[in-house]
C-alpha cells in the first residue's frame, strides 16, 4: 500500500540508495577475499547481481578456488532469468534496449516494477529508474568499499543488513493484500530460512522457486475444475 | 583458471540468464499461465530473500536485531510510512539494538 502512493521516482531512488549502501560491504569483502580493485569493480559493472557477486567472493574467500566461485555465481544468477521472463512482455524491449535492459534485470528493478502493478507505464518507469539508480549507487559504493573497507568497519554495525530485508519486504508489500500471495510469501520465507541452515548461501532462495511452482500447479488445477 | 578469467567468465554466465529470459519468444511469455508463474516466482523468491536476509546466520537460523527491525518495518509499512523512511528506520533499529546489547 505504502509503495503505491509514493512516486516511482522516490521509490527507485530510495531502493538505489539502500542497495548502494550494501555495495560498500561487497567492495570491502571482495578486497578482503583477495581480489584486486579492478577485479572487484569488474564484478559490480559486468556481473551486476548482488547475490552472485557475494557468492563469488565468498567462495574465493574460503580458498575453494576460482572454478567453484564461477559455478556458484552462475547458479545464483538463475533467478534473474525468471525475472526477465516476467519483465519481457511488460517492457517490450527492442534493439539496443534489450541487452541494456537485460543487464539491469535484477531483484530490485523487478521488485519495484512489480510494486507498480497493474499500471504498465509505471511498471516500466520503475524498472528503468531503479535499474539505473542501483547500477550507479552499487558501483560507486563498491569502489568506496574497496578503497575504504577497513575504515568503515562492519556494515552490520550500521544496521545495513537489516535495511536490505526491510527494503524487499516493502517492495512485495502491495502484493500481500492478495491472500494467496501472502500465503506464498510466508511459506517461501519460512522454507528459505529453514533451508539456509543446511545449504550454502543463495541456494535456499533458488529452491523456494519450488514453492511458487507448487502454488502455480494448485492454481491451474483449481481453474481446470 | 586465473582470477581475471573467472571474473569475466562468471560475469558472462550471469548475464546469459538475464538475456535468455528476455529472448524467450513473446508468444510463450504472454501466455497467461506462464505470466502467472513468473509473478508467483517473483513474489516467492523475494519473500525467500527477506527470510534469509533476516533469520540466516553463520550459526544457523537466529532471531536477532534484524528480526526486530523487520517487525518494526512491517508495522511502518502497515501505517503507510514512505518506503525510504522505513528502510532507514529498520537500519537504525538494528544498529541501536546491537549498540545496547
Amino acid at each position: 500500500m505504502a509503495a503505491k502512493q509514493e512516486s516511482v521516482k522516490a521509490i527507485s531512488f530510495g531502493v538505489g540508495f539502500a542497495t548502494g549502501l550494501y555495495g560498500i560491504s561487497f567492495g570491502a569483502l571482495s578486497i578482503a577475499a583477495g581480489l584486486d580493485f579492478w577485479q572487484t569493480m569488474a564484478l559490480s559493472l559486468l556481473m551486476f547481481s548482488g547475490g552472485s557477486q557475494f557468492a563469488f567472493v565468498g567462495v574465493i574467500a574460503t580458498g575453494a578456488g576460482v572454478l567453484p566461485a564461477v559455478l556458484s555465481a552462475w547458479l545464483l544468477g538463475v533467478r534473474n532469468g525468471f525475472y526477465a521472463i516476467r519483465l519481457a512482455p511488460i517492457m517490450s524491449l527492442s534493439g539496443i534496449l534489450k541487452p541494456v535492459g537485460a543487464q539491469l534485470t535484477i531483484d530490485e528493478s523487478n521488485a519495484v516494477s512489480l510494486s507498480q502493478e497493474p499500471n504498465l507505464q509505471k511498471q516500466r518507469q520503475g524498472f528503468w529508474l531503479t535499474g539505473i539508480a542501483v547500477f550507479v549507487f552499487w558501483n560507486l559504493m563498491t569502489a568506496a568499499g574497496a578503497l575504504l573497507g577497513s575504515v568503515i568497519g562492519n556494515p552490520a554495525d550500521w544496521g545495513l543488513d537489516a535495511a536490505a530485508g526491510a527494503a524487499f519486504l516493502g517492495l512485495i508489500w502491495p502484493r500481500l493484500k492478495e491472500s494467496k500471495l501472502l500465503l506464498l510469501a510466508v511459506v517461501s520465507a519460512f522454507t528459505a530460512t529453514l533451508l539456509s541452515a543446511f545449504l550454502p548461501a543463495g541456494l535456499p532462495v533458488l529452491l523456494t522457486a519450488g514453492v511458487a511452482v507448487l502454488f502455480w500447479v494448485v492454481e491451474i488445477a483449481r481453474k481446470a475444475k | 583458471m586465473s582470477m581475471w578469467a573467472g571474473v569475466l567468465i562468471a560475469s558472462a554466465l550471469v548475464y546469459s540468464w538475464k538475456l535468455l529470459g528476455h529472448l524467450v519468444p513473446e508468444k510463450y511469455v504472454s501466455n497467461p499461465g506462464i505470466r502467472s508463474l513468473a509473478a508467483l516466482l517473483t513474489v516467492g523468491m523475494l519473500a525467500g530473500l527477506v527470510g534469509v536476509q533476516t533469520f540466516s546466520s553463520a550459526e544457523g537460523v537466529v532471531f536477532d536485531a534484524r528480526a526486530v527491525a523487520l517487525i518494526v518495518a512491517a508495522g511502518l509499512f502497515y501505517l503507510r510510512v514512505p518506503f525510504i523512511f522505513v528502510v532507514i528506520a529498520a537500519a537504525l533499529v538494528a544498529s541501536l539494538i546491537r549498540m545496547w546489547l
